[in-house]
């Protein structure tokens, strides 16, 4: 239809907007009402679209075509070429990897490979909305629920779908509504777990911003399901873009009537409340959540008794993560049978996750459950992309593992990765190349989980602190033969004695690299060589004097004074003032590519006697 | 009439202090003296709960605050040798504000900018992919804008 409006959609997520989404989105609108286009084009607000590597991104609906890395400079060329003259600018297209350009986001390999069911409106409709959400089905699952069906209808049409929760765990939901429901007491709460503690990862944030409706309408279908009036959104603190949506989409469903008194005019009444966390990564778990709720410290606490009997203020409490209660909105509209034919018969439906690291495409990715490691790194992620060999995979976050090579075609569900070592997770998935150091990433996970231990219990405050230490003396270069067997023993110490599962899975990360990346530690131990050239302790920058052509890039970066060398002259570096901060290195021009990074133990001549 | 009363009060802890630190910039002691009243808690339970969270600071912060990534993503893209290089830049360690109260400097764990790891987040606002390069670009504009702000000053 030639005089359809042209809808551009510009991203305004956390990557894009890091980008400067937001000037784009200023500048287009001024430009449209400038030329007198408002009737031609009109410009939408969106959350994230999925493709962030590619950021900042413009989606031009009803066609679908989607132009990548858009700087402000380019907005005259879009306005004038594609708005006026009706040609769309193909150098803004996405660029396949033989160069040609892709005008469709369908088409581009990264969605094409996607199964998109939670995530089908983050990056369509505009969540400041509430109508663009109406629009595309939006409340007609919590309708159907208070109108045509009984709490225990709704409990079993969930339980029918066989979702499992996603916060990590994969307890089944509608089981755990069934608990709440049965247990004693008019006093019920319905909590959304928002917390999104795995450092590392986006994609609760991605759909508060994006969808806030489809959680505060799966929020309230549990809340309808096990008897609850008052519910609660707890959502991390680091995310002021999902406070501020989650804010505008309560009032907003307030306005509506889709909360208050008497929703829908079905007598049923709901209050959401949102509480922002305070970083703390603990209160992602139930009961140091429902501690922090109630204004103290987030310790987590024996269970049982489980919240469904006693939770927030010892009352029968449902506590679901985002993306369960986003599903739950679907399963309620779509049918119990239509989610359950996607994914596996273990875990139905589909696995949502923020793919980061080395690849090529980072972003917002949605697969059936089942699908394999291989299939979201390669064919959705586009592999490693740097030219450099695949390493391993980081799943689950800090209470997950590192899977290699081996386990690529493992297919993703609550099951198969727990039984690889590795967990579900919430959803961080990233990916390491043969640039990452296996022992440096398990430390970096131990550190944090030793860092956020609530320290009730000891074998997780003091085991990870001595699992802290071997591995700081291994990555240092002090390692000794044995280690890798003590750190074995402190695994399973922490495991057996730990309350909650901070602690329980706090030595994943450690096991996982071992079982499948010995031979690095062992590098580290024996050989006192990093074979990732990470661990600094291993390695130090040099300058190649025959390479350098004294521009002075490295001298004027370096922020110790360490770089020092005459104009025109070749440069050195002190290696006792170096911090290894690899600024030199980065800047160094790569037609001169004089620093180089090379092991501790060895010298200049020795690299380029090598290389001959 | 849900939760008793004492605990529906005391529920409002966090949020109020999550308020003060956004007025004042942190968690005051005289603003701890008048919420222990106001809640009917200890001062010393307050501190208790404000030191357990890594969002709540006791002391002031700098002009300009700087917070540097070290999520996983933002880890295994190097994002600590950035942090090196910002600490020896303002000779302060992460957790402290310089002398001078002009910057202060934090570790956070994700502000959810992963796909454009490393991020580091200057007075709000996220910069991803980020370079030795662009940081010091960065700091050396803020520097320049101070001084020329001063200079304003000054001469009025
Ligand atoms: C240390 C720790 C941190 C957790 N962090 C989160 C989190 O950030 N988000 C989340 O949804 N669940 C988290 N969980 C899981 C929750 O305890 C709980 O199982 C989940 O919110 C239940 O929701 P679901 O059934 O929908 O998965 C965490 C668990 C532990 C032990
Ligand atoms: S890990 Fe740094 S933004 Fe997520």
């Amino acid at each position: 239809m030639a005089d359809e409006k042209i809808e551009l959609l510009v991203c305004l997520g956390t990557g894009c907007e890091s980008a400067k989404s937001d000037v784009l989105f200023a500048k287009l609108s001024d430009e449209i009402k400038k030329h007198k286009l408002e009737n031609k084009a009109a410009v939408k607000r969106i959350g994230c679209h999925g493709l962030c590597q590619q950021g900042p991104v413009i989606a031009v609906e009803p066609e679908g075509l989607f132009y990548c890395q858009v700087k402000e400079s380019d907005i005259e060329e879009i306005i004038q070429s594609h708005l006026i003259k009706g040609k769309p600018v193909e150098r803004l297209f996405y660029e396949h990897d033989d160069g040609t350009r892709i005008p469709h986001y369908r088409d581009i390999p990264f969605y094409a490979k996607q199964t998109r069911v939670v995530l089908k409106n983050s990056g369509h409709i505009d969540p400041s909305k509430i109508d663009d959400y109406i629009a595309v089905g939006g409340y007609k699952g919590l309708e159907r629920a208070l109108k045509e069906m009984s709490p225990e209808e709704v409990i079993e049409e969930v339980y029918n779908s066989g979702l499992r929760g996603r916060g990590g765990a994969g307890f089944p939901t509608g089981l755990k509504w069934k608990f709440a429901r049965s247990s004693p007491g008019d006093v019920k709460y319905a909590i959304c777990n928002a917390d999104e503690g795995d450092p590392g990862a986006f994609m609760d944030g991605s759909i508060l911003v994006a969808d806030p409706h489809s959680v505060l309408e799966g929020l309230s279908i549990a809340a309808y399901a096990i008897g609850a009036r008052e519910a609660f959104i707890y959502v991390r603190h680091e995310y002021p873009s999902a406070v501020a949506s989650l804010k505008k989409a309560l009032k907003q469903s307030y306005e509506r009537g889709f909360l208050g008194e008497n929703i829908l005019g079905t007598g049923f009444n709901l209050d959401i409340r949102m509480m922002e966390g305070a970083g703390a990564f603990v209160c992602g778990e139930e009961t140091a959540l429902m501690a922090s709720i109630e204004g103290k410290r987030g310790m987590p606490r024996p269970r049982p008794p489980f919240p469904t009997e006693a939770g927030l203020w010892g009352k029968p409490t449902v506590i679901n993560n985002v993306k369960s209660l986003a599903a739950v909105a679907i399963i309620l509209r779509e049918g119990w049978e239509w989610f359950k034919s996607i994914g596996t018969e273990g875990s139905p439906g589909t696995a949502i996750f923020s793919l980061t690291g080395k690849v090529k495409n980072t972003g917002l990715v949605e697969v059936p459950m089942g699908a394999t490691l291989r299939h979201i790194i390669f064919d959705v992620g586009g592999g490693v992309g740097t030219g450099r060999e695949f390493k391993a995979v980081q799943t689950g976050g800090p209470a997950g593992g590192c899977l290699p090579k081996e386990k690529l075609d493992l297919p993703v569900d609550f099951d198969s990765l727990r039984e690889a070592g590795a967990i579900m997770g919430s959803g961080g998935m990233i990916v390491m190349d043969e640039t990452t150091c296996m022992v440096d990433v398990a430390r970096y996970f131990l550190s944090f989980t030793q860092q956020e231990s609530c320290g009730k219990c000891t074998p997780c405050r003091m085991g990870t602190l001595e699992m802290l230490k071997i591995l700081d003396k291994i990555r240092e270069g002090r390692g000794e033969e044995g280690d890798i067997e003590k750190l074995l023993e402190l695994c399973d110490t922490v495991v057996k004695g730990s309350l909650c599962g901070l602690g329980q899975n706090a030595p994943n990360p450690v096991l996982t690299t071992i079982k499948y990346f010995r031979e690095e530690y062992e590098a580290h131990i024996r050989d006192k060589t990093c074979p990732a050239m990470v661990c600094r302790d291993l390695v130090k920058y040099v300058i190649d004097p025959d390479l350098c052509i004294g521009c002075g890039a490295c001298s004027r970066i370096c922020p110790t004074g360490a770089a020092q060398g005459e104009k025109k002259q070749a440069h050195h570096i002190e290696q006792d003032m170096c911090i290894k901060c690899g600024a030199c290195l980065e800047v160094c021009p790569p037609k001169a590519s004089a620093v180089l990074k090379i092991p501790i133990s060895k010298t200049l001549a020795d690299i380029k006697g090598g290389a001959q | 009439m849900q939760a008793p009363p004492t605990d529906q009060l005391h529920s409002k802890l966090i949020p109020m202090l999550q308020e003060i630190q956004e007025r004042l910039g942190y968690i005051a002691p005289e603003a701890v003296e008048w919420l222990a009243k106001e809640l009917k808690l200890s001062e010393q339970e307050i501190y208790g709960v404000a030191t357990f969270y890594n969002f709540f600071r006791l002391n002031p912060p700098g002009r300009h605050e700087i917070r540097v990534c070290l999520g996983t993503a933002c880890h295994v893209q190097g994002n600590e040798k950035l942090l090196d290089t910002i600490c020896e830049r303002l000779g302060i360690q992460p957790g402290e504000t310089t002398p001078d109260g002009r910057y202060s400097l934090e570790r956070v764990a994700c502000v959810g900018a992963c796909a454009l790891a490393p991020a580091i987040v200057i007075d709000d606002e996220v910069h991803g992919r980020m370079t030795q390069r662009a940081l010091q670009r960065l700091l050396d504009k803020i520097d320049r804008e101070d001084e020329e702000a001063m200079k304003k000053r000054g001469e009025k």
